[in-house]
This record gives C-alpha cells, sequence and structure tokens, in this order.
C-alpha cells in the first residue's frame, strides 16, 4: 500500500498533465506512452509480488527480474528517451530525424516486451534468476530464444539511436525557438540558449506563459551587470523582493573537494587523518566563504 | 516584433534581505532538515541495538551525568548571546553584533571544552561494543555540528571587525544564529537518549 497508493496517485497526475497541456503525437510523446504502459505492468506484477502466497512462489525467479526491468526501464529509461528527443532541439538547436525516432521507439518497445515479458512466464515454471546458463530439456530453451531475440532488437534500436543523434546533431531539421508549440520558458529562447538564457526576465504570469502571452508583455530590467545578481521574489506571490548576488567563478569550491576527499581517503588508514585533514578543508572553507575584495563598502563607524 | 514590452525597473530594491525574505534562510532550513534526518536516523540504530540486546547498556556503566549535564546547560545558556547578536545584525548595529559574537564564541569554545570531559566520561570505547559505536556515532554527529558552527561563527566575528562588515554580511550573521539554535535544541533529544535511556529500568 505504501507503495501501490502513491504511485496510483502519480499516474493519474500524469494523466491530468497530458489533458491539461497540448500533447504533440511525436516522438517523444510516444515514448512518454510507451513509459505509462509498461511501467503499469509493473506495477501490476509488483501487487502480484506483494502477496505472500505468491512471493512464495516466484522469488528469486525470472519472474521478479521481469518485474523490476518492467519498473526501472519503464519508469527511467523511456522516460529518458522521450526527453532525449524533447530537449535536443533546445540544446543544439537541430531536431532529432522523426522517422527514425519512430523507428527507434517501436523497435524499443516491441524488442523490450519481447525480451521482457517471457520472463513473466519463465519465472512462473521455475526458472531462477541470477544464473548465466542451465541444462537443456527444463522447458525454457524456446522461450529463452525468445528473449534473446528481443535484445538483439533492443541492440538494433539503441544502434539507430545513436546514428540518429550523432546525424542529428550536424544535418538535423532547425529546430526554431519552440519546435513543439510547448508553453514553457525554456522555448522562449534562442535554440541553444545563450549563456545568460534572457538578456531580460521576462514576467511570466502562470505555468505556461508562452501559451498565455507568447511574448512577454514585462520584462525586468535593473540589475546589475557588473556582478552576478539575479532578482529574488517572494516565495508564495512572487512580487520582486531584493537583488540577490550569486558566487562568482572561484577555484576554492574545487580545492575544498581536494581537502574533502584526502581527509575522508585518509580516515579509511588512520583516525588521524580526520584532525589533521580538517586544517585543509578549515583553510579552503574559509578561503571560499571570505567575501571577495572590490564591492567592498567603507566600514562604518560602530554605533 | 511586436511592441516594446513595458519593463519593471529594479534597481532600486535592496540587495539584501533578512528571514525567509532571503534564499540564505531557505538553504539554512533544508540543510537542517537533511540534518535533522541524520540525527534521527542515528537515533532509529541506536534504539533498534537496544531492542536486540538483552541488557543496555551491555555490560559497561552508562555515560556520567556531570559533564553532559553541565554542557546542556551551557548550551541553553548560549541562546541569549546567540539571539542577542542575532537581533543587532537585524538592527544592522555593528557594535553590539561585534559584543554578542564574542561572547557566543566563548560559550562555543567552552562547550567544546566540556565536550572532551563528556567524551572522556562516556565510560565505553567506540570499538567496545554496539552500543559504544552508536553512542560515539552519535556524539561524533553532534561535535562535529557544534564545531563546524564555532568555526563559522568564528569566521563571522573575525570578518566583523574588517571592511567586509556591512549589508549582506548581517544576514549571514542572522542566518548563523538561526542555525545555531537547531544545533542547541538538537542536542535535547540527544542529550536525553545518550545520558538517561541506559538510566531506564
Amino acid at each position: 500500500m505504501l507503495i501501490a497508493i502513491p504511485a496510483g496517485t502519480q499516474i493519474f497526475c500524469w494523466i491530468a498533465t497530458l489533458w491539461d497541456g497540448r500533447p504533440q503525437f511525436r516522438t517523444p510523446l510516444l515514448f512518454l506512452l510507451g513509459f505509462f504502459f509498461i511501467f503499469v505492468i509493473g506495477g501490476m506484477s509488483g501487487l502480484m509480488v506483494a502477496s505472500v502466497p505468491l512471493d512464495t512462489q516466484v522469488h528469486d525467479t525470472y519472474f521478479v527480474v521481469a518485474h523490476l526491468h518492467y519498473v526501472l526501464i519503464g519508469g527511467a529509461v523511456f522516460p529518458l528517451f522521450g526527453a532525449f528527443y524533447y530537449w535536443f532541439p533546445k540544446i543544439t538547436g537541430r531536431m532529432l530525424d522523426e522517422r527514425a525516432g519512430r523507428w527507434n521507439f517501436w523497435l524499443f518497445f516491441i524488442g523490450f516486451n519481447l525480451t521482457f515479458f517471457p520472463m513473466h512466464y519463465l519465472g512462473l515454471i521455475g526458472m531462477p534468476r541470477r544464473v548465466y546458463t542451465y541444462p537443456g530439456g527444463l522447458g525454457w530453451d524456446e522461450l529463452n530464444l525468445l528473449v534473446s531475440m528481443g535484445a538483439a532488437l533492443i541492440a538494433a534500436s539503441v544502434a539507430l539511436f545513436v546514428a540518429n543523434a550523432i546525424w542529428s546533431r550536424r544535418h538535423g531539421q532547425l529546430a526554431g525557438d519552440d519546435p513543439w508549440n510547448a508553453g514553457t520558458l525554456e522555448w522562449a529562447t534562442t535554440s541553444p540558449p545563450q549563456p545568460w538564457n534572457f538578456q531580460e526576465i521576462p514576467v511570466v504570469s502562470g505555468r505556461a506563459p508562452l501559451w498565455e502571452e507568447p511574448t512577454p508583455r514585462q520584462v525586468v530590467t535593473g540589475l546589475r551587470s557588473d556582478r552576478r545578481e539575479l532578482l529574488i521574489t517572494g516565495a508564495v506571490d512572487a512580487e520582486p523582493d531584493h537583488r540577490g548576488e550569486l558566487p562568482s567563478t572561484s577555484i576554492w569550491p574545487f580545492l575544498t573537494a581536494l581537502a574533502t576527499t584526502g581527509l575522508f581517503i585518509g580516515s579509511i588508514f588512520t583516525p588521524w587523518a580526520v584532525p589533521i585533514g580538517a586544517l585543509p578543508l578549515f583553510v579552503t572553507l574559509v578561503g571560499w566563504f571570505w567575501p571577495k575584495g572590490g564591492a567592498a563598502e567603507p566600514l562604518p563607524s560602530p554605533s | 516584433m511586436s511592441a516594446q514590452p513595458e519593463r519593471i525597473d529594479v534597481s532600486g530594491l535592496p540587495d539584501y534581505a533578512f528571514g525567509q525574505r532571503s534564499t540564505l534562510w531557505w538553504g539554512t532550513a533544508g540543510f537542517i532538515v537533511i540534518e535533522a534526518t541524520a540525527f534521527a536516523l542515528a537515533l532509529f540504530a541506536y534504539f533498534y541495538l537496544r531492542s536486540k540486546s538483552p541488557e543496555w547498556p551491555p555490560g559497561v556503566a552508562p555515560p556520567d551525568l556531570l559533564w553532559g549535564t553541565l554542557n546542556t546547560l551551557i548550551l541553553l545558556a548560549s541562546t541569549l548571546p546567540n539571539q542577542w547578536a542575532k537581533n543587532a545584525a537585524e538592527a544592522q548595529k555593528l557594535g553590539p553584533v561585534r559584543l554578542w559574537l564574542v561572547v557566543a564564541m566563548a560559550f562555543g569554545v567552552a562547550f567544546l571544552v566540556v565536550r572532551g570531559f563528556e567524551l572522556a566520561a562516556l565510560n565505553v570505547a567506540w570499538d567496545t561494543n554496539a552500543y559504544g559505536s552508536i553512542v560515539w556515532a552519535i556524539m561524533g554527529l553532534h561535535t562535529t555540528h557544534l564545531l563546524t558552527d564555532v568555526v563559522d561563527t568564528g569566521v563571522l566575528t573575525a570578518l566583523m571587525f574588517t571592511r567586509h562588515a556591512h549589508g549582506r554580511r548581517f544576514v549571514d550573521v542572522s542566518e548563523n544564529a538561526f542555525y545555531w539554535y537547531f544545533v542547541v535544541l538538537v542536542w535535547l533529544p540527544l542529550y536525553a537518549v545518550i545520558y538517561w535511556v541506559p538510566r531506564l529500568h
């Protein structure tokens, strides 16, 4: 229940997000729907292994291997592919090829199910997990051949994906700012974005600002350009509050990381590494936090 | 291109703010949540080990009460200069900030000295048994938090006597005081567990 209720709730959240959005039936959405489908099946077999009589039967069998791949590949790998197709144009300025993307998806989706769905049955008929081979004639041979063929489809799919990414990086169709008619702010700037993202910070009034007003009616100006300043707003209504200064580039965090690494690696060999290693750590932390000169104002008289 | 967007000029806004308005407050609050979780996990480990042991503490005397209790009082008393330093920082009065930071530092150093006597009176070494390991783990965890905050307070105190003692640095003093409250308050359940749970029968 601890897993099933939050997981069920989040599936309704995803459906609501799609419902509320303006989905485009292209490769990213294919991977997203594939993710829903696979992940929900993984959740169902999760409910099965949560029941004690069934778990006693399938514990440490290929049923569990099937279940966890439906959850992990469904829950993590499919969305990753989708996200890659979705944001690749923002990162590189070019679209991934759509036709190759559909091949990529269907090879992966069919290959995945061919690989992992038979494992449910293999587990139920007694094939233990964590074995690299088994004697023939136990009734597992044909299904495992099918599994291997599915794995070959997955490999072909991933090879096609890599080729697509490499080819599209140079020759893909130019993306423009917003190839998906998306609503969120990253699609308002150029693809790829400039290091500063926006010359002037746009004022947004909702979760999908580009759908509400394609060009911002208001922008923020007046931040200092001689140091890294960002507008800090109130936490609830996002009213402008003050101009916060962000740290500039510095070698100190790296030196701190070296000192920390030295301390912990040394502590494997002797407890003395902790007090001795604390000294360089102290120096680097203080060096990091000490205000850097330049911006200092005259010392006010103590009152 | 469409019409020029309206410009909101923020150059007149202040460049720092205190409390929940400051990003430093949110960072400190998030850090406190993480560290409080670490302490809670250590206490879970303590009670788990206790539930598995027929005798608690197993074969050794409980920690001596004197130093631990003294340190609890020092910590509680340190909240006064701490609060006064916080008040002075938020009023941006450099003189009182310097004074109360130095006093708060003195409390912190006194605490660390007494902590040495405390560790010597735990009546168990960290490698004696599982009880000794978890007691030293909890004490070490808390001492690390105190030591780092005393060092942090020391650096801030030094900073307050330099040309940097103005503006945003007062926010640092205020949020450092906020964190000190955490280090003090988290000690109370730790004190109860380390010193009084072994005395329950």
